[in-house]
């Protein structure tokens, strides 16, 4: 199931000074890569910088390279209507598998459909996309993201 | 050993050492007016000194004297003696000057074919120099040494990490020197690089010296590049490298034939007994150039006078806890740089890299230290990392008594140094508050 549908999520360790998030942006425009989905935390001092890109390992190697602290992880993403109580079905669906969520973003897709994208911990990782694919959530895969 | 006067009994040792002391105390009163005047202040004759006890009742000397006589005033021989001059980078005001004679430079390198001794380096090994080469008496120094036991030298200096990692590799080096900082620094850019430190590198022992190193740091450098750490303290004013070294049970010993070390308290300037903390004090007795009696270091240890596991009988100092000078004095409270980095070496999840950033909030003191988050331990979530913040200043409080800000950096945007790293910046003494 993680070979399905885990899509792999760049996160970047950001020091919350002025000009870094436009460092980071102009090398991802600099190496022609495509954001397909973003999420930024932030505390007082640093954020971290959430990304789904068209080429992940391209990006990994570009960011890297440019002195950026960044990780890779595996999210997954589901595709609801874009409607009243979408969201709160997928989420009770996962509640109820007692899966922890760490963090969540989503976008309007096009037309009448939305796009949410789930962290939880890795070793429920799989344990999640069952549980959703019983309760017959559509899964997004991998695909749909990159190139 | 290098030389059976490292395990000579104390008795020997010391009727050399008295010897000597006489000695110089003749040729400095006789050649030098700054020592003939300091001496005539104190009511003191050169032969007062009868026994090593007499030692204590000799002025001493600061580094602001050697500033003062620049450059070539406390010499007792002309230029047409002296074969080599160093010189600190004077940074902090004139650089202080250093000279030696053909003799100087014999004992130079032999205290450093004893550093080199310890750990057996000998016409086997090749030995990869990545101290400065210059003015700096680190280069040059280990050099002498390096060469005098039969190994081959790569001169190779400070800086360019990626092309001494691969003359490391290719040229089979067994013997690192450097400053701990930039062991470090080397070995993160070799890991960068794709190299297996084990594999790749044959590294066996290492000569770590120049600046304060904490437990932590040692281990990492011992971990990191499966090396014997080996501990080389020295001082240009006294002689560069080769002051003393450490043993393989980790003991650092004192060349004491050639420089004859005290521990004095800082503020009143009385010898403590073996066993106290005070600041160094060494007076050579073996210097032709540039003599130098009760030279103040600074640097803050502890003696003992006892014999080693290694067979040596030459006095012991622990490793240099700290300058008094980089003591920093935080609301009242003492602290020295090497505890903090003592403490982030026991954290996971951040690298021993750090700046000190000392400020004042109202009267108070106000203490703040910025880590950088490691590149492989990154936790992707705020709570994680505030997680870590808060066990960072925990820790400090527990070991440093004090409440520290912790700030978290991105990876490598800390200065890495080459020579001796910075780590302070006090905006207490920019702003006329201390001093």
């Amino acid at each position: 199931m993680i070979k399905k549908y885990g899509i792999k999520q760049l996160s970047i360790f950001l020091e919350n000074r002025k000009g870094r998030l436009l460092e980071v942006t102009k090398a991802i425009r600099d190496a022609s890569i495509n954001i397909r989905a973003l999420a930024l935390a932030e505390s007082a001092e640093f954020g971290i910088l959430r990304l789904v890109v068209n080429n992940p390992e391209k990006a990994k190697s570009v960011l890297s390279s440019a002195g950026f602290t960044l990780r890779e992880q595996d999210v997954f993403a589901v595709e609801v209507p874009d409607e009243p109580g979408s969201f709160y079905n997928v989420v009770k669906v996962l509640s109820e598998a007692d899966i922890n969520i760490d963090y969540t973003y989503a976008f309007v897709g096009g037309g009448s459909k939305a796009v949410l994208i789930f962290k939880v911990p890795s070793q429920m990782l799989e344990a999640a996309l069952d549980a959703l694919e019983k309760a017959g959530v559509r899964l997004v895969e991998p695909m749909f993201f990159y190139d | 050993m290098w030389n059976q006067i490292e395990g000579a009994p104390r008795e020997e040792l010391e009727r050399l050492q008295l010897k000597r002391l006489q000695d110089t105390v003749q040729r400095v009163y006789h050649l030098v007016p700054f020592y003939k005047n300091k001496f005539d202040e104190l009511g003191i004759r050169p032969d007062d000194v009868r026994s090593l006890d007499d030692l204590q009742r000799l002025p001493f000397t600061t580094k602001q004297d050697l500033r003062d006589h620049y450059p070539f005033g406390l010499f007792t021989v002309p230029l047409d003696q002296v074969v080599r001059i160093h010189s600190s980078s004077g940074t902090t005001g004139k650089p202080t000057v250093v000279g030696y004679t053909r003799h100087d430079m014999k004992v130079w390198t032999e205290v450093m074919a004893r550093t080199m001794s310890m750990v057996g380096v000998g016409p086997q090994d090749v030995v990869h120099n990545a101290y400065g080469y210059g003015l700096f008496t680190g280069g040059l120094g280990f050099h002498y040494g390096a060469e005098k036991v039969g190994a081959a030298v790569v001169p190779s200096s400070g800086g360019f990490t990626k092309r001494q990692l691969l003359l490391m590799k290719d040229f089979g080096a067994t013997i690192l020197c450097s400053t701990p900082s930039f062991a470090l620094h080397m070995a993160e850019v070799a890991k960068d690089e794709g190299y297996d430190l084990e594999r790749d590198f044959k590294i066996r022992a290492g000569f770590f010296g120049a600046e304060p190193a904490s437990e932590g740091l040692r281990q990492a450098l011992r971990d990191e590049w499966g090396l014997i750490y080996i501990e080389a303290y020295g001082l240009s004013e006294i002689i560069g490298p080769g002051v003393a070294a450490g043993c393989p049970y980790g003991h650092l010993h004192v060349f004491e034939d050639h420089f004859i070390p005290e521990v004095i308290d800082t503020d009143t300037g009385q010898v403590l007994p073996d066993g106290s903390e005070g600041e160094l004090v060494f007076t050579t007795v073996t210097k032709q150039a540039l003599p130098i009696i009760r030279y103040r270091t600074k640097d803050i240890t502890v003696l003992r006078r006892e014999p080693c596991k290694c067979g040596r009988t030459l006095t012991i100092m622990e490793s240099v806890k700290g300058r008094a000078d980089d003591m920093l004095i935080v609301n009242g409270v003492n602290v020295f740089p090497s505890q903090v980095e003592h403490v982030l070496t026991k954290v996971e999840g951040v690298t021993p890299n750090y700046v000190i950033v000392l400020d004042k909030k109202g009267v108070l003191d106000k203490l703040e230290v910025w880590v950088e988050v490691d590149d492989r331990t990154f936790a992707d979530g705020i709570g994680a990392l505030e997680q870590l913040k808060t066990k960072l200043q925990q820790e400090m409080l527990n070991d440093l008594y004090i409440n520290v800000r912790i700030k978290l950096v991105e990876p490598k945007t800390l200065e890495r140094s080459m020579g001796k790293a910075k780590r302070i910046i006090d905006k207490r003494e920019a702003e006329g508050l201390q001093k």
